[in-house]
């Protein structure tokens, strides 16, 4: 670690970027924050009605469905992505044509428009007109993601894996690419065999980078919104509407703003605890390996 | 372990099928894909791509991404730099609960403040401009810019600012002429990732704008609900929507893996 | 340019000011002994003061959503009596 000069001139460097995110983050957070305690009848008249919507929100069971579906989503998310995205990136090449090959074509998937995933799996899945949704059928099952709740958590898990695995694969990857060969070339005369390569060499090298990984792919598949949104449309009944959709829902479909804003504030508690978590253990983990490396 | 090359490949596999299935729907007449299911068209036709470069309200979507997800990229980048440096050489006060809330702000879900935003930007009358998006899309751009900016940085020693110093160099020519060199392939892969999550997000975006400014995104959407039958045009946007992405990683490819563990590995 | 959109109220924005006077405590604080006062506490991190401020005003949030859960009825100064304990013992052993 270098020991960093203390400097408070540092601030004015840092001030432009913290204007613009704060008058894009701080001013929206506060209108939020005044919504939620109150009711209005449109065209800016408000009423003062306390906790209300909180009370109301806390105890309502469509809250706590969404938060439950929320939950299951993100932990199976996690749970298929992880593993497969770093079973993926050990069998990588890590030379010749292939390197290029592979990192592109894994690459695409996380640069094509969010709502365009959806619309390309809602095409897929189809049984008319889709691959997916046609073979299925043909071969049997009885597939419509439209009206089977089953069916619509599995097209929407699959598309998140095929969206997202990808950028679990790239960072375990560029992990491994930091091993020198050296640690290789011991471990073989060692006689280790590739389960302790895996546990003693390549997982402590990969730890930060797949810190990084579950914490983008934990926050980003809690807010999930437009894939979703596109294929299902939270649909059939609720079962596919997560707090991103219900909240959208409240918001802009029904315009309810004060419980809009209180489920918004406990959403953005939710994700600030586990952010605050995930980076002291973040922050954490990156102090120990320095000392220990250095 | 010969038979390893097989992991990634099915993968990929996996990754382009549905990609070829939209390809493939966006060379069909829009009868073929309703009436005969087949892998590839039989009755090859560019009608699709020709009905989006000839509508105004189809390729004025492409022109309108392009704009906002510019400026957002030369905002994101221009501003994190000199942050980027303070947090890798200096210490202050609040340095890391600085660092920390501006990360909060990039796991933030958009759903959250799309709201206050609509309202937000029409008070200050940029409702329905590029430059709101582009604004709007600095909540989560530039934490991830100073982020990524910050652990290329910190690669560099400290050494070379020193020498630069004893040299005789002021602060902003150092910077330019020594410094941005040195760190220049953190940079694109840095403008990489702006492109990527400004170009992909559509939430901020359909909310900000109505006509003079909505993306190539937001159009496909209304198509979809409107119309909901035009399948052969709705799959060749989609296609045309995934060519500035694979352009992009073309010119990176040499940093992607880099790039993905942010400078720090 | 017209902030009635913001819906300010008397409550929220004494809550901002309270918040922002905490904030401007906490400069001053630091430039009166800097550093931070870094110790590791009972959850085996290193805090700061700046630390102890966060886990206190994130977990005050925290016990009056669950209080408004588990006692619906009763008043919400319970809530906040507790958070103020609970601030205390973060500052004392975190």
């Amino acid at each position: 670690m270098i020991a960093k000069q203390t400097n408070q001139k540092a601030w004015f460097m840092v001030l432009p970027v913290f204007l613009v995110v704060a008058f894009s983050a701080v001013i929206p957070l506060m209108t939020v924050v005044n919504y939620s305690f109150q009711d209005t009848f449109g065209s800016n008249q408000f009423f003062w009605v306390g906790m209300t919507w909180f009370r109301d929100l806390i105890h309502s069971e469509r809250f706590h469905d969404a938060f439950l579906r929320q939950i299951m989503f993100s932990s199976i998310i996690l749970a298929i992505e992880i593993p497969l995205g770093i079973a993926i990136a050990l069998t990588m090449p890590k030379k010749g044509w292939g390197v290029p090959v592979c990192l592109i074509s894994m690459a695409l998937p996380l640069l094509i428009p969010w709502n365009v995933v959806g619309t390309i799996w809602q095409i897929f899945g189809r049984v008319d007109i889709g691959l997916l949704g046609h073979t299925l059928a043909s071969l049997g099952f009885d597939y419509n993601y439209t009206q089977d709740p089953v069916a619509a958590w599995l097209t929407i898990i699959i598309m998140d894996v095929w969206h997202w695995t990808s950028l679990v694969v790239l960072l375990a990857y560029a992990g491994l690419c930091s091993i020198p060969d050296a640690y290789y070339q011991a471990a073989k005369i060692d006689g280790a065999s590739r389960l302790a390569v895996f546990r003693y060499i390549q997982l402590p090298k990969m730890q930060r980078v797949l810190l990084i990984a579950i914490l983008l792919r934990f926050m980003d598949s809690f807010m999930i919104y437009t894939e979703p949104f596109v294929i299902t449309g939270g649909g059939p009944g609720n079962s596919t509407t997560f707090m991103s959709i219900d909240l959208v829902k409240m918001a802009i479909g029904q315009f309810d703003l004060g419980p809009a804003a209180a489920m918004s504030l406990i959403y953005f508690l939710v994700i600030l605890l586990l952010s605050y978590v995930f980076y002291t253990v973040m922050s954490n983990i990156g102090e120990e390996s320095s000392n220990g490396g250095a | 372990m010969r038979w390893k090359w097989l992991v990634p490949a099915i993968y990929i596999f996996f990754l382009l099928l549905p990609i070829y299935w939209l390809v493939n729907m966006s060379l069909k007449t829009n009868d073929e894909i309703l009436s005969i299911f087949s892998l590839w068209p039989r009755d090859l036709t560019l009608a699709n791509y020709k009905v989006i470069f000839t509508d105004a309200s189809w390729y004025s979507g492409y022109i309108n991404s392009m704009i906002y997800v510019s400026i957002n990229v030369v905002i994101s980048v221009t501003f994190a730099l000199p942050a980027a440096y303070a947090f890798s050489r200096y210490s202050f006060v609040g340095d890391k609960h600085l660092f920390f809330w501006l990360l909060t702000n990039r796991m933030a879900p958009p759903a959250v403040f799309a709201l206050p935003f609509f309202q937000l930007y029409s008070s200050i009358g940029l409702f329905d401009t590029h430059i709101a998006v582009a604004i709007a899309h600095c909540l989560f751009n530039l934490p991830l810019a100073v982020w990524i900016l910050e652990g290329f940085m910190s690669g560099i020693p400290k050494e070379i600012d020193e020498t630069a110093f004893v040299d005789g160099y002021s602060w902003p020519r150092f910077f330019v002429k020594i410094f941005i060199p040195n760190i220049a392939s953190g940079i694109g892969v840095t403008a990489f990732f702006c492109f990527m999550f400004s170009w992909v997000e559509l939430l901020l975006a359909r909310t900000l704008t109505a006509v003079h400014a909505k993306p190539i995104s937001a159009i496909m959407t209304r198509t979809v609900s409107a119309s909901g039958l035009d399948w052969g045009v709705l799959a060749a946007a989609g296609v045309l929507t995934i060519l500035p992405g694979a352009l992009v990683i073309w010119f990176v490819r040499n940093h992607i893996a880099k790039g993905f563990a942010l400078g720090r590995v | 340019m017209n902030l009635s959109w913001m819906a300010w109220t008397k409550p929220t924005a004494t809550f901002f000011i309270l918040i922002f006077c905490m904030l401007v405590a906490m400069t001053i604080w630091e430039m009166k002994s800097p550093g931070g006062a870094p110790r590791v506490g009972i959850l085996r991190f290193e805090t700061t003061r700046g630390d102890r401020l966060f886990v206190s005003l994130l977990g005050a949030a925290y016990i009056h959503i669950l209080w408004l859960a588990l006692f619906p009825g009763l008043a919400l100064w319970w809530a906040f009596a507790i958070a103020c304990v609970y601030a205390f013992c973060v500052f004392k052993w975190v």
